[in-house]
């Protein structure tokens, strides 16, 4: 049986709610906190192995240990809400749904970090939602969970929450913070870092909803024992956001042992391919992280079982693996373009490049022009190479790792569908009235049978 | 032009949440507020009003709302249809229900209907994609679209713009 432990009360009705939510077990974890020092909550969250789920997956104590603490600075909490990593609707599920559960792991954070101002930074196109977590804090704040001395400690807290603009890039943590100080998304040079200088230049920890949230259950549980669930360094349970040719999309709570063909057929997950379709390929931790195809999805390139944590996933590196990033899982059946689809994500990348470095900036252009002509038969053989030594200059030259964003997709998709491309370049008419096909990345199911 | 004094407390409300002197945090806020309460767009006055508020120079408000998506630098119709192209949604048939609103408009992207109703502004990835195709209208999504519900959309729009 599969633990859930952030979506174990999602199903209960008015769980929105502070009533029901604290009927059902709420607010513990604060109480238990707020009874701790600030240094045992991060000892806990330590210990719990927990790592950032926004993507890059960076251990999310060892990242509160580096906090700058200089007396008579203030220092900053911010809740990236961004969400809008192509693939990704998970962090949306939890506020909507369950707010109370974030506001709760932000007031443990908040008192570990030492942070009387605390933001959740919200992309601007989830309107509806900011309503919603408005509600929670206020509840929490008129039962005494938040504003001045909470629970007698001297710890004052509040949350804000504060919507952006539209644009992808505010979720690199110090474009959100510049964002945040009302500014044009543009990443910072590294160093200094948050740690040190960060919203303000004071000292700020900037964490992803679903990390934050999953504080609450690690205070709850303890550390350790969050720790001993999940297969190695992949502690806990992730929430994955599946999308695109599945019979089932949605958010689900998945356990770090649960394989990638279960995760895919099972109908207590995705619940197979829609119309009988065979499978092609798979982007399994949002649009960033590298395309694999089906024969390399359910088993590693050793042959061995691949399942849903961050080592089986980029088990093989760049080569035959991938990564489990955000946990936006998209699914491409048979009948989908995989040049096409490289090409809808070139042109996303271009938009959302803040234009700061000449690679990203000139790069993503230059790639989405290039797909396009490959796409609508107009490309050359050469065309292929140039893309590939494109992205290979764009990857690791850039200030953030949006270049790194920009580029992997697009060489993940050479390296395993260069045929495709050559297809498209040499049947210029063809490829506008039918798709490639699955070719020779059979779906290993069919091949079992 | 000028907020209402409701809304004036909102911004005060707003700018109280940032340390003193950092008003300036209050930006993408207020010109959220600003774009809703004049008319969809954000004209020069408006940001310079913006700008007078918040005790910053024009441009400062000039260089964020060019930045960001979600600001209208030219006037919109009443109705903008922001419909997701990314991957997800285009695997799920986005382009199709694009192509549907253009021929149905009579509109090409970016472009607003004669009678000033409808805007057509494709839009890259929302965070929906479990529930593609989709488009933004407003403050809220909608989702699951097909070309049926788009054109019962567009009717329903059409006759509240009537009322
Ligand atoms: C281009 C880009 C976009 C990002 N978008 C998001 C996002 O939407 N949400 C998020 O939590 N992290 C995002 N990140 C990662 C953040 O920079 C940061 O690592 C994260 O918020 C840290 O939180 P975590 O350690 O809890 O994962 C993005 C990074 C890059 C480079
Ligand atoms: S890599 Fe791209 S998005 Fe990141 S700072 Fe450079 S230009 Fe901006």
């Amino acid at each position: 049986m599969a633990v859930k432990l952030l979506l174990d009360k999602a199903h209960i009705e008015g769980i929105r709610y502070y009533d029901t939510w604290r009927k059902n077990g709420g607010y513990t974890a604060v109480e238990k906190a707020l009874k701790m020092t600030p240094d045992e909550i991060v000892e806990e969250v330590k210990k719990s192995g927990l790592r950032g789920r926004g993507g890059a997956g960076f251990p999310t104590g060892m990242k509160w240990s580096f906090l700058a603490k200089p007396e008579g600075v203030p220092r900053h909490l911010v809740c990236n809400a961004d969400e809008s990593e192509p693939g990704t609707f998970k962090d949306r599920y939890l506020m909507e749904f369950i707010p109370h559960l974030l506001i709760e792991g932000l007031i443990i954070s908040s008192f570990a970090l030492g942070s009387s101002a605390t933001y959740i930074y919200i992309r601007g196109e989830y309107a509806w939602i900011p309503d919603i977590l408005e509600e929670a804090i206020a509840e929490a704040k008129a039962n005494g969970w938040l504003g001045k001395n909470i629970l007698g400690t001297g710890f004052d807290c509040e949350i804000y929450v504060q919507r952006g603009g539209g644009a992808y890039i505010c979720g690199e943590e110090t474009a959100l913070i510049e964002s945040l100080e009302g500014k044009r998304g543009n990443p910072r040079l590294k160093p200094p870092f948050p740690a040190v200088q960060g919203l303000w230049m004071r000292p700020t920890v900037v964490n992803n909803v679903e990390t934050l949230a999953a504080v609450v259950p690690i205070i709850n549980m303890g550390g350790e024992e969050y720790g001993k669930i999940g297969v190695g360094r992949s502690t806990g349970t992730k929430l994955i956001s599946a999308c695109g040719n599945i019979n089932k999309p949605g958010v689900y709570e998945i356990n770090f042992d649960l394989s990638v063909e279960e995760f895919i057929y099972s109908d207590e997950y995705c619940g197979g391919i829609p119309n009988g379709k065979r499978l092609k390929a798979c982007i399994p931790g949002g649009s960033s992280v590298p395309i694999v195809p089906a024969n390399l999805l359910f088993k590693t390139a050793k042959g061995e079982t691949r399942y849903m944590n961050y080592e089986s996933l980029s088990d093989g590196g760049f080569a035959t693996g991938t990564m489990l990033g955000s946990g936006g899982f998209i699914v491409l059946d048979e009948d989908q373009c995989v040049v096409r689809h490289t090409m809808s994500l070139a042109h996303f990348y271009n938009h959302e490049s803040c234009g700061q470095c000449s690679p990203c900036r000139e790069g993503t252009g230059w790639m989405y022009k290039i797909l396009k002509n490959i796409e609508y038969g107009k490309g050359k053989m050469s065309d292929i190479d140039l893309l590939w030594d494109i992205q290979r200059r764009i990857e690791g030259n850039t200030i953030c790792p949006l270049g790194d964003a920009a580029a992997w997709p697009v060489a993940a998709a050479i390296r395993h569908f260069r045929d495709e491309f050559e297809w498209h370049v040499l049947n210029p008419e063809e490829s506008q009235t039918r798709n490639y096909g699955i070719a020779h990345y059979a779906d290993p199911r069919e091949v079992v049978a | 032009m000028k907020f209402s004094q409701e809304k004036l407390n909102k911004v005060n409300e707003i700018i109280a949440r940032y340390p003193e002197g950092k008003q300036k945090s209050a930006l993408i806020p207020l010109l959220h507020i600003a774009q809703e309460e004049f008319g969809g767009w954000l004209d020069v006055p408006v940001m310079d009003y913006v700008a007078e508020l918040l005790h910053i120079n024009p441009i400062e408000v000039y260089e964020v709302a060019t930045f960001y998506t979600m600001f209208n630098m030219k006037p919109v119709g009443k109705y903008v249809l922001e419909v997701c192209q990314t991957g997800p949604c285009m695997l799920r048939g986005s382009d199709q229900i694009i192509d549907h609103i253009k021929n149905k408009l009579g509109i090409q992207a970016g472009e607003t209907t004669p009678d000033g109703l409808f805007t057509l502004k494709p839009a890259e990835c929302l965070g929906a994609c479990g529930y593609a195709p989709m488009m933004q209208l407003g403050k809220f999504f909608k989702e699951n679209l097909t070309i049926e519900k788009v054109d019962a959309l567009i009717e329903d729009l059409k006759a509240a713009a009537k009322n």
